[in-house]
C-alpha cells in the first residue's frame, strides 16, 4: 500500500535574525501517523510547526503539504491546529464556545464569509461529539482550562481536518484532564484515521500514544518509528540509557 | 419648549440623523479596537486631525477634505512604525499624535487668523453640522458599516486570535490595515460631533460598557451600538434643554451608562 505523505520538509532552515533556529530538517509524515514531536526547551519545535503553517518564514529548504508546495497550498481546512497557550487568547473577549468553534470553518469560506444554518449544525455536531454541547452558549473566558482546551479542539476538528497539530496541549490541563484529552486524540487517530502531530517537551508520556517520534534539537536528531527508536543503539549513545528509557518506558 | 417642537428644528433632525450613523460605526469599530488593546489609536488620530484641519484652514480648503486622507495616511503610518521600526504600538500612536498636534499649533501660530475656527474643532458642535457634513457622514458611515459587514468574521477571527486566523488563510495584515483605515475615517467623522478632545470616548465607552454586559461577541456589538446610539440621542437632547456643550454631554451620558453597567454586573 502506498502511503500518502501529508507533511514533508526538505533541508528546512529557519533563522531569527542571525540566530539559527532550525538547521537542515528533513522528514515526511504519512497519513494516519501519530507523531510525537519532542525536544528540549528552545529546540525549535514550535518554530518548526509555525513555519509549516506559514506563521514564520523559512530561510531555506522546502515544505510540502498534501503533495503541494506550501506556496501553492490553500486548503487550510485540511489542517486543524491547536496553539500552544490558551493565554494567547484575549481573556476579556466575549466569545461564546459556539462563536469560537465557527472560526474553524472560515478556512473553507470565500468572500464574503457567511455562516449558514449548515455550518451551525456542523458546530453543534462537533460539540456533541466531544461531549460539550452544554458549553455552546457559555463564554470561553468562563470555562475551566480543560473545557477551554476541548472547545479549541472542537474549533480544530469542525472543518473535518485530515491532520491535527497540537502544540503542548497539556500545558493548561491537570493530570486527569490530560489523560482523557490524550485518549480522545488517540481515538480520533485510530477511529477516524486523522494524522496527529503532538508537540511536547515532556517525553515521558508521549510513547504511550505516538507511533512515531520526531526529535529535534535545532537539527533533526531522530525521525522514525517509536519502536525503532527504543531499540536504537545510536539513540542510546546519543541520549544515554536512562534518558532513552524515560522516553520509551510507556511505549508498547 | 416641548419635545415635539424640539424635534421639529431642522438642525436637531440633522444632528440626530448624522449622529446616529456615526454613533453606530464608532461603537462597532470601538469593540474591535478595545479588544485589540488599541483603544488610544482614536485619541492619536484625532490629534492628527487637529493638524490636518489646521492645514485645511491654512490653505483655504474645506478642512475635512484634508483631514480624511491625512488621518488615513497617519493610521497606516502608526501600523508601519510599530511593524518596521520595532516600536510598541502605543509609542507609535504617541509619535504620530504629537507630530499632528505640533503641526497644528505651528500652523495656528503662523496664520494668526483662524485660531477661533480651529479651536471650535477641539470640542465639536454637532448642532452646527452643515448639509454637506451630514451627507459626508452618512455616505462614509455606510461605507464603514458595509466593510464591517463583509469582513465581520475576518475581523472577529483576527481580533480573537491573530495567529490562528492566519492558519485559516485570513490575511491578517490586510485586516489590520483595513481596521485602522476605517478607524481613521470614523475619527474624522466624529470630530464634528464631539470634538478632537473627546473622539476616543466615543470609540471606547460604548465598547467597554458592552463588554460588562454581553455574553457573546454578536451580543456585545449590538449592545455597544444601542448604547452609543442612545447616548448620542440623549446627549443632544440634554445639551439642548440644559444649555450644555453637546459633545461633552454625549460623552457624559456614555460614561453614566458605563457606570450603570458596572453596578449591574456587581449586583447580578
Amino acid at each position: 500500500m502506498i502511503m500518502q505523505t501529508i507533511i514533508e520538509t526538505k533541508n528546512l532552515f529557519v533563522h531569527y535574525g542571525q540566530t539559527e533556529a532550525l538547521k537542515n530538517v528533513s522528514f515526511a509524515i504519512d497519513r494516519g501517523d501519530f507523531v510525537g514531536l519532542a525536544g528540549p526547551n528552545g529546540a525549535g519545535k514550535t518554530t518548526l510547526i509555525k513555519t509549516i503553517l506559514g506563521l514564520l518564514p523559512s530561510s531555506g529548504g522546502q515544505i510540502e503539504l498534501f503533495g503541494k508546495s506550501k506556496a501553492n497550498f490553500n486548503e487550510w481546512g485540511k489542517i486543524g491546529y491547536l496553539p500552544q497557550k490558551i493565554s494567547t487568547i484575549n481573556a476579556l473577549f466575549p466569545a461564546t464556545s459556539e462563536e469560537v468553534v465557527v472560526l474553524g470553518l472560515l478556512s473553507q469560506k470565500g468572500f464574503p464569509k457567511r455562516i449558514i444554518a449548515r455550518d451551525l449544525k456542523k458546530v453543534d455536531d462537533t460539540l456533541k461529539e466531544l461531549g460539550i454541547s452544554n458549553l455552546k452558549k457559555k463564554m470561553l473566558s468562563e470555562l475551566s482550562g480543560g473545557q477551554q482546551q476541548k472547545v479549541l479542539l472542537a474549533r480544530a476538528l469542525v472543518s473535518d481536518p485530515e491532520i491535527l497539530i497540537f502544540d503542548e496541549p497539556s500545558t493548561a490541563l491537570d493530570p486527569e484532564s490530560r489523560e482523557s484529552f490524550f485518549q480522545l486524540i488517540q481515538k480520533l487517530n485510530k477511529q477516524k484515521g486523522i494524522t496527529v502531530v503532538l508537540i511536547t517537551h515532556d517525553t515521558s508520556y508521549i510513547g504511550q500514544y505516538a507511533n512515531k517520534l520526531l526529535y529535534i534539537d535545532k537539527s533533526l536528531i531522530y525521525f522514525g518509528k517509536f519502536s525503532d527508536f527504543c531499540a536504537s543503539e545510536k539513540m542510546n549513545s546519543y541520549f544515554g540509557k536512562y534518558e532513552q528509557h524515560i522516553i520509551c518506558h510507556q511505549h508498547n | 419648549m416641548d419635545l415635539l417642537t424640539f424635534l421639529q428644528y431642522s438642525f436637531i433632525q440633522k444632528a440626530f440623523f448624522a449622529g446616529s450613523f456615526v454613533a453606530v460605526i464608532c461603537s462597532a469599530l470601538g469593540l474591535f479596537l478595545v479588544l485589540r488593546k488599541m483603544s488610544l489609536i482614536g485619541d492619536g488620530l484625532s490629534h492628527v486631525s487637529f493638524g490636518a484641519i489646521a492645514l485645511g484652514l491654512f490653505i483655504g480648503i474645506y478642512p475635512f477634505y484634508i483631514a480624511i486622507p491625512a488621518v488615513m495616511i497617519a493610521s497606516v503610518l502608526i501600523l508601519k512604525i510599530s511593524e518596521k521600526a520595532k516600536v510598541y504600538g502605543d509609542a507609535a500612536i504617541g509619535i504620530v499624535s504629537a507630530v499632528g498636534i505640533a503641526g497644528g499649533v505651528i500652523l495656528a501660530s503662523i496664520s494668526k487668523g483662524f485660531n477661533v475656527d480651529l479651536f471650535s474643532y477641539l470640542f465639536g458642535n454637532i448642532l452646527a453640522i452643515s448639509n454637506t457634513e451630514v451627507i459626508l457622514s452618512v455616505i462614509l458611515s455606510v461605507v464603514v458599516l458595509a466593510v464591517i459587514y463583509f469582513f465581520y468574521w475576518d475581523l472577529f477571527s483576527a481580533t480573537f486570535d491573530e495567529e490562528y486566523a492566519k492558519t485559516t488563510g485570513i490575511k491578517t495584515n490586510f485586516i489590520n490595515t483595513l481596521l485602522t483605515l476605517l478607524t481613521a475615517l470614523t475619527v474624522v467623522l466624529s470630530v464634528k460631533m464631539v470634538g478632537i478632545m473627546l473622539v476616543s470616548a466615543l470609540l471606547i465607552l460604548p465598547a467597554v460598557t458592552a463588554l460588562q454586559l454581553a455574553k457573546g461577541f454578536k451580543t456585545a456589538m449590538i449592545i455597544a451600538s444601542l448604547i452609543s446610539l442612545i447616548s448620542v440621542l440623549l446627549g443632544i437632547t440634554f445639551s439642548f434643554f440644559l444649555d450644555l456643550p453637546t459633545g461633552a454631554t454625549i460623552v457624559m451620558v456614555n460614561a453614566i451608562f458605563f457606570g450603570l453597567a458596572i453596578v449591574y454586573k456587581k449586583i447580578f
